[in-house]
């Protein structure tokens, strides 16, 4: 790992002025992905700021008919919260169902969705939920947030403060796993307000998660199993590896949206 | 340098640290509390598993400056005295370990998963809990028995620990 300066700001504000003065910065919120990157030198800062000591970004709340979820919150925290197993049930599911436990205790939010792993289970969730994603500096929308492979719409020196997800009237998660990685090879997450049903898929995207047209045509017809029964998915722009060919997850998305929309709650 | 306070097994500690010093670095190294291991470092393995305020985390992917103030707890800090904590005397009466080197994690994953999940554990929900908890020895069978058995011990309420 290559030095660098630590700083601690106890408030956003601080947070905001040490990312405006230092040249080379990066956030720490769990840590669970930039750790591991420091350690084999994939990316390196001179300076990392650590929001650990901020309060109140990891708040968790329904106000109106959104369901808020402040960055900082734990995916253990989100897996296990009373509010989100209400609000959004498969929102808790899919928390549940990151890393292992004592990642799913120290890794947030906030941290995966700046990430934007193209494996990572959060983004697909935001994006089929039509969330909102509430910077330091504005308000983006989920369509408009994710760009392509651990890219997003940040710009230098904003920090996501919370996400915010509208309550749909059903939404389900289901992902085929890496055997060995246990990151998924293909998650699906269906969501339908009672107008419209969005899919989205991650993991299998060579630019990382996206909105499935196929499942949301189908879907057209319904917000149940049968109507993506059969569905041809498109390999077009999905990933070939040593793990699946494009084709294989191509017919995975389709067997994945069916069983999210059979775990629908 | 900056400096890092911190509560570890009920103790103040204070040290000088590198800032890229891991937690599992201070453990070991700053105060030569080597229970805690170091397998994959790459927060697989869960060798390194110690609780951070009430949560068990992989020590190894956490600065030692991101546990500023906390409350740290490693496997030195389990037992009371010379008595083992429940989990630790049910690794043993179950032979839960053969070389040894994951017990620590194992052991301190495990009395988080009865923190969560209560003390009547079943074997499916102990073998899914320990996703981040890597054995190249035993096989898990006895790990689980052992967990299964410590959980129940510890409702019993045998005296436990120094922190958290």
């Amino acid at each position: 790992m290559h030095s660098f300066t630590y700083h601690r700001p106890v408030n956003v504000k601080a947070a905001q002025a040490l990312l405006a003065k230092a040249k080379d910065a990066s956030l720490l919120a769990g840590g669970q992905t930039l750790i591991p990157s420091l350690k084999l030198r994939l990316t390196d800062f001179d300076n990392i700021v650590d929001l650990k000591a901020i309060k109140g970004l990891d708040k968790i709340e329904v106000k109106g008919k959104n369901l808020l979820i402040g960055a900082l919150a734990t995916h253990g925290a989100v897996a296990t919260s009373a509010v989100v197993k209400r609000a959004i049930p498969a929102l808790a599911k899919l928390a549940g169902m990151i890393g292992d436990p004592a990642v799913r205790n120290v890794g947030t939010i906030g941290g995966s969705v700046a990430n934007n792993d193209p494996a990572a289970d959060y983004p697909g969730a935001l994006l089929a939920l039509n969330a909102t994603v509430i910077t330091s500096k504005r308000k983006i929308p989920a369509d408009k947030f994710f760009k392509g492979l651990f890219e997003t719409a940040l710009g230098k020196g904003e920090i996501i403060l919370q996400v915010s997800f509208p309550i749909p009237k059903k939404a389900g998660y289901a992902k085929f796993r890496n055997p060995a990685s246990r990151f998924a090879l293909v998650g699906v997450f269906v969501a339908d307000d009672g107008k419209t049903a969005r899919a989205a898929v991650t993991g299998a995207g060579e630019q990382g998660v996206f909105r499935s047209k196929e499942l949301e045509a189908a879907l057209k017809k319904g917000f149940k199993p049968e109507s993506v029964a059969g569905v041809k998915v498109s390999a077009n722009g999905l990933n070939s590896d040593i793990h699946a060919a494009a084709d294989y997850r191509a017919h995975l998305i389709g067997v994945m949206a069916k069983r999210a929309i059979e775990a629908a709650a | 340098m900056p400096t890092v306070t911190l509560k570890v097994n009920g103790k103040k500690q204070s040290a000088d640290v590198d800032p890229r010093t891991l937690l599992v670095q201070f453990l070991r190294e700053h105060l030569r509390l080597t229970g805690t291991h170091v397998g994959c470092d790459t927060s697989q393995c869960g060798a390194c598993v110690v609780h951070v305020n009430g949560h068990a985390v992989k020590s190894c992917t956490m600065f030692a400056l991101s546990a500023e103030g906390a409350d740290v707890l490693t496997i030195e800090g389990l037992a009371n005295g010379s008595a083992l904590h429940p989990m630790q005397e049910a690794f043993r009466e179950n032979h839960g370990l053969q070389c040894g080197f994951c017990t620590p994690g194992m052991i301190m994953t495990a009395v988080d998963m009865v923190k969560r999940k209560g003390n009547d554990l079943d074997e499916e929900t102990i073998r899914h809990e320990l996703e981040g908890n890597l054995c190249r020895c035993t096989g898990y069978h006895n790990i689980v028995k052992a967990i299964a058995a410590g959980a129940k011990a510890m409702k019993s309420g045998a005296k436990t620990g120094k922190a958290a």
